[in-house]
């Protein structure tokens, strides 16, 4: 390990820790983002801790029922709007866009910064709820329950949830404007990189889905607060009109968790395969018809709510026809890595990982779609298995994969290879054992949210609980020697990876402006040799 | 001022729609007002939009995102009502 | 790219961040109709099912009032519109008369506003334990012009701030704010179409 140290660049560019929270740079916001969400995994994390040991026992010996309750509502809450949300597109993508782009900084800077500001301001919101007790709704907060007969702080719960949408709205507004108007000369559409497209759907649904979470919780929030509403059954409302609001928004935003690790994973893929993404075009347009044909199947959570059959068939059939772009990607990646020269670096095995996990979460899913099947599975762990296989064996490995990939440009150095192939080998153990059993429990019988269950499902429960122990441990692994090599990894110069893409043409670190010229773009996205 | 004349028009043609709707009041309640004053209002909004907000000078990428938020509020409505609408029908 | 004269080029970029600024105000614009568009769903969802409540709740509504405002916000959305051209033409005078009357006519219409929902809570028409009447759907249209046009009442609260910051900004010394005024002008004729649609939504049915 040498004694040269990287050039400064942003990192050392304004001094000083306040600079940190005045900062303009979408490199620095990009970090602060990456230890605030952080922070919310590991209480997220806790959370699904305590009720994976909880579930050790069938009788509940652990804790009771509506404390395991308000543990689920806290593990959703926290995990889906203050981790897998704001995951890539605000740690990786506010740090990556503009470097990728050619560009000096997002096209609003001091918005960039309010979104940090706002983010942790909800986040703040929920973590007193916590403190105060806690909500035990669940994180899709359904009224009337929520509305009339909870006694968990919902109201500051759905308020930190309000205010963090506000968040998502300004990223994803930047994002569009800046992807639009600040790209370098002759970067053309088809010559973006993937991860770009991706932010690019991504940012559409944030933009279009958002506002409608936000008007949800807030007629949610009216009725519980005044008294009065328009989904109590009493004066004639209709709860199911919640769960429509709700998922109109909540079904997209699980498109804004996956686009863009899909859109990390191309990156991975190409760069470490030395391939062009097979069907560039194709996979670009997929991006785009997932984020549309996602907002047209949130019924799909409705199938047994007591909403129109007639609603439900169609809403089965969306569900079928959003898994063609979805496949066709998975198609496409395979398609990549024929005849590739395959690097098993750790990005590599991360994005390797999540093509395995994503395949096995989107058949899931496809069960699901199915009406029929669903009315047997709907709140069971088969659902719970579905998600976590999609959201943490695809997403949270895509995130991984990309803070990888990126670590060298973002730090200037490099981590220790053999630790981190280590770490993506134990989380990838550990999370199949943790969630495969749960396909298991679910098709069994086993309901989700319970704290108590049936005998029968004890070993299965054991097993999973054991895997989370491995999980754990996989995730822990990153938290030390990431931090580590900031300090004392090796020296990473302009491009470890030997990638293209502008990012790579610049310093490691960047300086504060990115480029000391604007790159001029020639070339088609993956410019790498064609194989021989 | 000259420039203003046809700031003014706009406004003129505005408060007529709002005198068509509210002179509809005069006639006797009937199924086909509704649609009168919903299509009276989108009137209303189009002139705005075209001409205090100018979108008739800008065209392209503007037009499409201003369209983009009232198209993607029409899913929402369509897609909810086929779940109200339908709801008794089929079993 | 390249360009003769320093002027040239910063005219160039000060259009560039024009356009820039106007894609991202109807973006947010774009967010906004589907905040306010949750509402007039489950407006259209409940009117569909409660039909006659809905044209019962439209005639406790204050029709004169309600007219009156509309047109009161469609002067100022005129106001807007003369004082963003005087912007662009430099003429600061005419932007600040342009920009006070905006401001009141936003203020009355608050005012008339406040009268309204006095009058409501007089006739204990407020949605609650309070209503007078049977709770049912009449409520529900109640509540409904409460969130809704509460809603639209804080948006033009929010509107009034940007006037006032825009009246401090054209006070001497500085150069027109050209843009901020194109800005807020975008999210006052926005605030104003929104009021067109909850006019016939809540003062017509049933007239």
């Amino acid at each position: 390990m040498s004694d040269d140290a990287p050039p400064p660049g942003y990192l050392a560019a304004e001094p000083g820790i306040l600079a940190w929270f005045r900062t303009l740079d979408h490199k620095r916001i990009g970090l602060l983002y990456l230890f605030s969400i952080t922070g919310f995994f590991m209480i997220g994390a806790a959370a699904a801790a305590c009720m994976r040991v909880a579930l050790l026992s069938p009788q509940g010996n652990l804790i009771v029922s509506d404390t395991y309750n308000r543990l689920f509502t806290l593990h959703g809450v926290v995990m889906i709007w203050f981790f897998l949300i704001p995951a890539v597109p605000n740690v990786l993508g506010n740090f990556v866009l503009p470097l990728a782009i050619g560009a000096r900084d997002v096209a609003f800077p001091r918005l960039n910064l309010a979104s940090w500001y706002i983010f942790m301001a909800g986040g703040a919101l929920v973590l007193y709820a916590i403190a105060a007790g806690g909500v035990d709704t669940g994180w899709t907060f359904y009224t009337p329950y929520s509305s009339t007969y909870s006694n968990g702080h919902v109201m500051a719960m759905a308020a930190g949830v309000f205010i963090a949408g506000f968040s998502s709205i300004f990223t994803g507004l930047n994002f569009i404007v800046t992807i639009h108007r600040l790209r370098a000369p002759g970067l053309t559409w088809f010559r973006l990189p993937l991860f770009v497209w991706s932010l690019y759907a991504t940012s559409i649904i944030l933009v279009l889905a958002t506002p409608i979470l936000a008007i949800t919780l807030f007629l949610m929030a009216l009725e519980r607060g005044l008294g009065v509403g328009v989904f109590d059954p009493k004066i004639g409302g209709d709860p199911l009109l919640f769960q429509h609001l709700f998922w109109f928004y909540s079904h997209p935003a699980v498109y804004v968790m996956i686009l863009p690790g899909m859109g990390v994973v191309s990156e991975l893929f190409a760069c470490f395969a030395r391939r062009r993404i097979f069907g560039y075009r194709v996979m670009a347009c997929a991006l785009l018809a997932i984020a549309a044909l996602g907002f047209l199947v949130w019924g799909h959570h409705m199938f047994v709510s007591s909403q129109s059959l007639y609603a439900g068939l169609v809403f089965s059939l969306l569900s079928f026809l959003v898994s063609v772009p979805s496949a066709v990607k998975v198609f496409n990646w395979t398609a990549t890595l024929h005849r590739g020269s395959i690097r098993l670096d750790t990005p590599m095995l991360y994005a390797l990982g999540f093509v395995a996990l994503f395949t096995i979460g989107g058949l899931t899913g496809l069960f699901l779609a199915s009406l029929a099947v669903d009315v047997h599975v709907h709140g069971t762990y088969f659902i719970v298995a579905h998600f976590h296989y999609v959201m943490v064996g695809g997403m949270v490995m895509a995130y991984l994969g990309g803070i990888h990939y990126w670590w060298p440009k973002i730090s200037g150095r490099l981590y220790p290879e053999w630790i981190a192939r280590s770490s993506a080998v134990i989380i990838f153990l550990g999370f199949n054992l943790t969630f495969f059993p749960q396909f298991v429990l679910g098709y069994l019988g086993m309901p989700r949210r319970y704290a108590i269950y049936p005998p029968e499902f004890h070993t299965l429960n054991v097993c999973s609980t054991a895997g989370a122990a491995v999980l754990g441990l996989g995730y822990l692994l990153p938290l030390i020697y990431l931090p580590w090599s900031f300090f004392r990894g090796a020296p990473a110069g302009p491009n470890p990876w030997d990638a293209t893409g502008l990012e790579w043409r610049t310093a490691s670190p960047p300086p504060p402006h990115n480029f000391e010229e604007t790159p001029v773009v020639t070339a088609e996205p993956y410019d790498y040799p064609p194989p021989p | 001022m000259k420039a203003s004349r046809d700031l003014l028009l706009v406004l003129a043609a505005l408060l007529a729609l709002l005198a068509l709707s509210a002179a509809s009041t005069l006639l006797p309640p009937a199924p086909w007002k509704t649609a009168a004053g919903l299509a009276i209002a989108m009137m209303k909004l189009a002139v705005i939009a075209l001409y205090f907000m100018r979108l008739r000078e800008h065209r392209g990428l503007t037009r499409v995102f201003a369209a983009a938020g009232l198209f993607w509020l029409g899913l929402l409505a369509v897609l909810v009502l086929s779940d109200y609408l339908t709801r008794g029908r089929l079993h | 790219m390249t360009s003769s004269s320093a002027s040239a080029t910063s005219s160039a970029r000060e259009a560039e961040q024009s356009v820039t600024n106007r894609l991202g105000l109807w973006v947010f614009l774009a967010t906004e109709v589907l905040f306010f568009g949750g509402m007039f769903v489950a407006y259209v969802i409940y009117r569909h099912t409660y039909p006659e409540a809905f044209r019962a709740g439209a005639r406790l509504m204050e029709f004169g009032l309600g007219t009156t405002n509309t047109a009161v916000l469609l002067v100022s959305s005129f106001f807007m519109a003369l004082g963003d051209r005087a912007a662009r033409a430099g003429d600061r005078r005419q932007l600040r008369r342009c920009l006070l009357c905006v401001a009141t006519l936003g203020v009355v219409f608050l005012g008339i506003k406040a009268v309204e929902y006095h009058s409501k809570f007089a006739d204990h028409l407020v949605p609650g334990p309070d209503f007078s009447g049977t709770r049912g759907p009449l409520e529900i249209f109640m509540t409904l012009y409460f969130a809704m046009t509460g809603l639209h009442a804080l948006h033009m609260l929010f509107g009034l701030g940007a006037i006032s910051w825009l009246l401090w900004r054209n006070a001497g010394g500085r150069p027109v704010p050209v843009e901020p005024v194109a800005m807020v002008g975008l999210y006052w004729h926005f605030v104003d179409c929104v009021w067109i649609f909850l006019y016939p939504l809540f003062y017509l049915p049933g007239r």
